[in-house]
């Protein structure tokens, strides 16, 4: 089934990414072609193959929960958009009361 | 003597014999950066000369007090600027991290700092690694050196770039899908994607993470398996690093080639591949028979559909390893009327380059409700086969020979405009990174046009060693002049 324009709009609001129409219409008519040559994963037979989420054999890697050395407040705000008083500061998202 | 010319292994054998300081031969590579990069452009940036030269001469001095110069003491070496350096800005090719500044260094960076290499600069790169051409920079593309018409490969199209054209004597790129070995086959240089977990990829900022590895480039095959051994080993800092100890790769260079079993995939020889590429990998093969190979075929039933499996998990993953860029903490942030998702789509909007919205679109689409276990399952489930596939290879063989790219270096703009075939001149890379195995790309010819033409050796998890012996044996047999290109 192809994608659609609604589609599209849809997947960019998901990833917080904003185009105007005609970019939704390239889109949409890339994303049909290259999604067209994906669907040749549909001739393999894949019941009962477990999905390979990760690839080397190791899994819960533990360590010691010990005091390290950390990033200065300074180091982590140096490359800030923008900052005050030792703070990230951001637009405002909660509704004014 | 042109210092900018000597391949690893002979600027290791000057040093040593005091033939040449490592500041002069810092001061050589500036040089000649300075140049040819009006023509190249490999770099994003290189560090200042006193920066790099203070620390060829702190290489020299740790050399003349005795013991403790290693193998990469005063060796100048380039750094894709997706792998964080602390204090020397890092942007991944990427508007959203212009004048972002590292404040660590990533553990590949800090074990070369240790090791006392010689930092030259930031190389160029498909922004976020993503392409293979080096044209997605959002600097301007890399030029291949041995044709300016021509792009380098990509993604470290800047690394590989750099190393062939005298900039650097080693470089470090990445490799998510064939990032190292694409561009070390177009420009004329070895270049190796380690075993997953190899190498640390803490500082590498992530694409895909089930599939990326820092990889090395060098002008010669001893360069390269320097230049991992450096790097490899476990870091508590990344849990999905082996813990394994780096075995003696430098060892394994001398052992020839008699004895190994190379398997010939049918699948890799087939529709698609250039008829120059195919004959020049196919009489490496029968050189490394001549030195005592043996040569059989074997079957990688799945190849025809490694690129769309790829592009599935890869771009998955990168949708939602790059959904932290949201201009808040770190990066630019768009200046806008309205709230934080405003700001959020407004900044990610215009700091990231097409192909990279592209990318993040297909991923966020192969996640969606009502797609993911159509695409994103579907595509982990033919990975499992992919990597059966070379499971049951390597039960019968010590390595695998391919072509590394089905074509030699293609002209700049012309796939940059048609996405999917880009995408397919990934086609013999991107198996080696879904199945987790190793592989590496060297020179095995030119075509009648002048251009590289590389050969891929790929051998089973954590078996780099036996892909080193072959290669090097190879490299040796054939005797390849280095060619350095002039402008």
């Amino acid at each position: 089934m192809p994608v659609t324009i609604d589609d599209v709009r849809h997947v960019a609001t998901l990833a917080r990414l904003a185009f105007s129409d005609e970019e939704l219409e390239g889109f949409t008519s890339e994303m049909n072609a290259i999604l067209a040559h994906f669907e040749r994963l549909r001739e393999i037979r894949v019941e009962g193959v477990e999905p390979a989420y990760r690839i080397l054999r190791r899994t819960n890697v533990l360590r010691e929960d010990e005091i390290g050395e950390a990033l200065s407040q300074e180091d982590a705000l140096a490359n800030a958009p923008d900052q005050d008083g030792g703070f990230f500061r951001v637009p405002g998202f909660l509704p004014e009361s | 003597m042109r210092l900018h010319e000597l391949t690893y292994t002979e600027v290791r054998k000057g040093l040593s014999a005091r033939e040449f300081s490592a500041r002069e031969l810092a001061a050589a590579v500036l040089d000649r950066i300075e140049s040819v990069e009006p023509s190249v452009r490999a770099y994003l940036r290189v560090r200042g000369r006193d920066e790099v030269l203070a620390d060829a001469a702190s290489a020299d001095r740790a050399r003349d007090t005795g013991g403790a110069a290693g193998p990469l003491a005063g060796v100048p070496v380039a750094i894709k600027d997706n792998i964080v350096t602390r204090g020397l800005v890092t942007t991944a090719g990427s508007r959203i991290l212009e004048g972002f500044v590292p404040p660590y260094d990533a553990t590949a960076v800090e074990r070369l700092r240790g090791a006392h290499a010689v930092i030259v600069g930031k190389t160029n790169l498909d922004e976020f690694a993503m392409g293979s051409s080096s044209e997605n920079s959002a600097f301007g593309p890399t030029r291949n050196p041995h044709d300016l018409s021509r792009v380098p490969g990509g993604s470290s199209g800047g690394s590989a770039a750099a190393v062939a054209a005298g900039e650097a004597v080693l470089s470090l790129g990445s490799d998510t899908g064939g990032s190292v070995r694409q561009p070390a086959g177009f420009c004329g240089v070895v270049g190796v994607k380690p075993t997953y977990g190899r190498v640390s990829r803490y500082g590498l900022i992530a694409f895909a993470s089930s599939l990326d590895q820092i990889g090395p480039i060098a002008a010669d095959v001893e360069g390269a398996a320097a230049l991992l051994s450096a790097v490899a080993g476990p870091d508590p800092r990344d849990s999905t690093t082996a813990a394994l100890a780096v075995p003696d790769f430098a060892s394994a260079l001398d052992e020839g080639a008699r004895g190994v079993t190379i398997g010939l995939p049918a699948e890799c020889f087939g529709a698609g591949l250039d008829a120059e590429v195919g004959e020049a990998v196919l009489s490496a093969v029968d050189l490394l028979k001549r030195e005592g190979a043996l040569v059989r075929s074997v079957s990688l039933p799945h190849t025809g559909h490694g690129i769309a499996t790829y592009y599935l998990v890869a771009d998955a993953e990168a949708s939602s390893n790059l959904a932290r860029y949201d201009g808040m903490k770190y990066g630019r942030r768009a200046p806008v009327e309205g709230d934080l998702v405003d700001s959020y789509s407004a900044t990610r909007s215009g700091g990231f380059g097409s192909e990279v919205r592209r990318r993040i679109m297909l991923g966020t689409f192969a996640l969606s409700a009502g797609y993911r276990d159509e695409y994103y399952v579907r595509a982990q489930r033919v990975r499992t086969l992919i990597a059966r596939d070379y499971a049951r290879a390597f039960g019968e063989v010590d390595a695998i020979v391919t072509p590394t790219s089905p074509t030699t270096a293609f002209r700049l703009g012309e796939r940059i405009d048609d996405p999917l075939a880009m995408y397919l001149s990934d086609v013999y890379t991107t198996q080696a990174n879904l199945a987790g195995v190793a592989a590496m790309s060297l020179p095995c010819g030119l075509s009648a046009q002048g251009l590289p033409i590389g050969l891929q050796i790929t051998v089973d998890a954590f078996r780099e060693r036996d892909m080193f012996r072959i290669a090097r044996a190879f490299e040796r047999a054939v005797g390849l002049p280095r060619l350095i290109p002039e402008f």
